[in-house]
Parts: C-alpha cells; structure tokens; sequence
C-alpha cells in the first residue's frame, strides 16, 4: 500500500513549521513520528497534499520539572515515556501506559504530541492526559496558548488545534498520587485497546479517562462525581457508561465494551486503592 | 527528492518521490531484499530494520524521513562470513521454520537486547510483541533470543 502524492516539507524550526502551515493551510498536515498518520494515508484514509515533518525538531523532545507541573516537548517518544525516572516518580500512571501504546518498534518512532493531537479515540495515551487534567500548549504565528485536555477533543480525529498551530507541548500537572491504574484490554498484545481505562487518584479526587468509548477521548464524569460523593469502587464503576457512545465494530459490539467498561472501571478504580 | 542515508556503514543516495515508504526503498532501490515485507500495515514486524540503533518497522516510515540517517538492515549483521550472535542462535536453537519472520524477528531481538541485556522469558515474549510469525514457531525464538543474551552475559563476565 503507498500513499497518494503528496509534497514534503522538513521543518528545522518550529518557525519554519508554522511559515509552512500558514503557506499551505488546509492541505497540509503535520508529520512528528508518523505512526498514526502513515497508517491512515498508506490506506488513503488521509490524503494530505502537503506533510511539513517536524520530526527533526530535537528541541521540542524533553521531560523536565518544571516547579508545579512536568513539561514534556511534545516530539518526546512513548520509548522516553517510558523510561523517564522524571516521570517514574512524577507521573507513573503515564510512564506505564506509553509502555503499552503499540510495540517496540511504534514506541521508538511514535510521539506524545502526535498521538495527542491525532485525536483517536482509540489511543491509550489521551484518555491519560485526560485522567491526569493535563494542559495542552499551542504554539501559532501569534504565540502560545494553553488548553486544558478536557477541552481539547472536539470530534473523531479533530481537535481544538488551528490549522496553523503546532502542539508543542504537554504540561502534567505534579499530582500528589495516592494510587494510579491503567487498563488495556485487546486482543492481541499490540492491538490498540478494545476499551481502556486510565484512572489516578490524587490531591483529594480522582481522574478517569476512558479509551475507546466515543467518537473521542472522554473523562468517565459520572464516576468521576461519585467518587467524590463517598461512592465504593463498585457503586462508582456501575456508571462507567454515562455520557459515552461506545461504537460497535469488529472487534466488540457496543454493548460488549459497555459492559467491559464497567468492569475495567471497577478494576482501575480497585487498583488504585479506592474499595 | 534526494536522500542520503547510511544503509549497513555504506553511505547510499537516491531521488526518490516523497510519498516512497523506507522498505520499499531499501528492497527496490538499494536491493536489500533481506527486508520483508508482510502485513504492510505495521502489524507483523517483517520489515523491521533498525535506525539509529533502535528497532522499527520500515513499512510504517517514509523513505524521506530517513534522509541523513543511520540504517541498518538483516544483510548489515553479519560480519562477512561470521554470523551475527543472534542469527547464529537461532540457527543453533531451530529459532525458524518458514524464515519469513526471521528477518524482522533477528533485528528486533537485538534492539531488544540492548536495552535490556538480561531479559526473563516474559520480557522477550512482551519485548518481541511486534513481530508475529505464522508459524506460530514462538518457543524456539524465545528460546534463541534467551541464549543469545546469556552467551552474550556469559561472555561479559
């Protein structure tokens, strides 16, 4: 399989980036790793005229402590996710769940900024940014601006990103974590989750982002709220559905990733101390 | 659009359109055809190469994206006629069966062993999760990639 025809722009700077989205507008997409679009345009799922790649951008790959939260350049990839001890200690519910996100070989290439930007539901590490109340920042030809992860989806695949804006990077909050669990259930060990589950319970609440249950990433809000109203573990799961649009496909229908919803729910809650 | 990559120590260039993937390129244009080509939708790990030292899978990676990199394929392992470590365990530890796998199974078990040099037997199975073959001939991989880091340990100490 080959993509259809497209131009290629190297950006060497984030400025260079930003002249070539403005230049091209519309036709033109972003490539950091290229493990989510690749995939899509080789399908001809994505047929993007023009591909500025940032991937060489060294400079936007970091994790530092940055006093209240932790700063990671958004061309940082799941394999320094993974291994960071910053994040180890920092924010361990991440560092696991980039040791899940596809295999080795996605890991070595694939990006926090491109997996959360590329806005599938289906992605392990959004429905974490989102269980974590993770900030987003934009950069565009008129500067910066932060955008919390819980207003950052908009629809499948669409986020509140500009045409002409560049994630640059991800700021995780410093969370004081009493527990953290992270559910992945699929069928073969690379798959992308059938439904999955990121929950951390910090400073006195508790996050919980859903994989693969709507059209977008989504906050489990309902359980979320009991939770926090002196609910069990399991009175809390038993809601795990609301406000969700679980699609059926060919790997589950869904009723079946409603029903799996309740339960990994349940379990991510268990693990993270909640009884 | 013109590209320049290291491909096994021999520095290569080529125009090629940007939308070439980096397998197509090293089987039609370098004629490294060590590299296979099997799901072609990042799934099965036969096209797996390593780039700056690290295991990929070159059906997932423009060609263009390579440029000015270091690359190395199947055919870059072996030291003339002396087998890499790794190929040599699998031969010695019947690690194949149809061969297709092979290939890609080889270059992503030593990205596996430099990162981690004492794996267990679960991390080899978790660390090889994206290299599938269909000869189901997972025990004898395992079994290769284990004493290929034990020799390698043994060898160290």
């Amino acid at each position: 399989m080959i993509p259809a025809a497209f131009d290629y722009v190297r950006a060497d700077s984030v400025d260079a980036a930003l002249s070539a989205l403005t230049e091209y507008g519309d036709e033109a997409k972003l490539l950091a790793g290229g493990h989510s679009l690749i995939p899509l345009m080789k399908l001809r799922l994505a047929a993007p005229s023009v591909l500025v790649d940032v991937g060489r951008l060294d400079d936007l790959r970091y994790i530092n402590d940055a006093g209240d939260y932790i700063a990671i350049g958004a061309l940082t990839r799941h394999r320094d996710l993974e291994t960071s001890s910053l994040l180890a200690s920092a924010a361990p519910l991440l560092a696991h769940a980039a040791g899940h996100v596809g295999d080795p070989q996605v890991r070595h290439r694939g990006t926090i900024g491109g997996s959360l930007a590329h806005a599938d539901p289906a992605s392990d590490l959004p429905a974490v940014a989102l269980a974590m109340g993770a900030t987003i920042v934009a950069t565009g030809s008129n500067g910066t601006r932060e955008i919390a992860v819980s207003e950052f989806y908009t629809g499948f695949l669409e986020s509140a990103l500009a045409p002409d804006e560049l994630l640059t990077e991800i700021r995780i909050p410093k969370l004081d974590t009493q527990g953290w669990s992270f559910q992945k259930f699929n069928r073969r060990a690379q798959d992308w989750a059938i439904v999955g589950v990121a929950t951390v319970r910090a400073n006195g609440s508790t996050g919980v982002g859903l994989v693969n249950m709507g059209s977008t990433p989504l906050l489990a809000s309902a359980v979320m709220d009991a939770v926090k109203s002196g609910a069990n573990a399991a009175d809390a799961a038993a809601l795990a559905n609301e406000g969700t649009e679980a699609q059926s496909d060919i790997n589950a229908s869904s009723e079946y990733r409603e029903h799996l919803a309740r339960v990994l729910v349940r379990r991510s809650l268990e693990e993270s101390g909640l009884s | 659009m013109k590209i320049t990559v290291t491909v096994n120590g021999v520095e290569r260039s080529s125009d090629v359109e940007p939308r070439t993937l980096l397998v197509h390129f090293l089987r039609d244009e370098l004629d490294l055809t060590g590299t296979n080509i099997g799901c072609d939708t990042s799934s099965c790990g036969a096209c797996t190469i390593h780039v700056e030292g690290q295991s990929v899978k070159s059906c997932t990676m423009l060609a263009a994206q390579a440029d000015g990199l270091e690359l190395t394929t199947i055919e870059g392992l072996a030291n003339g006629d002396i087998l890499h470590p790794m190929q040599r365990c699998f031969q010695e530890n019947h690690g194949l069966q149809c061969g297709y796998c092979t290939p890609g199974m080889v270059m992503a078990a030593v990205s596996l062993l430099d990162e981690n040099p004492n794996p267990s037997e679960t991390d080899v199975r978790i660390g090889l999760e994206g290299n599938l073959c269909r000869c189901t001939g997972y025990h004898n991989i395992v079994k290769s990639v284990l004493a290929c880091a034990a020799e390698s340990n043994g060898a160290s100490k």
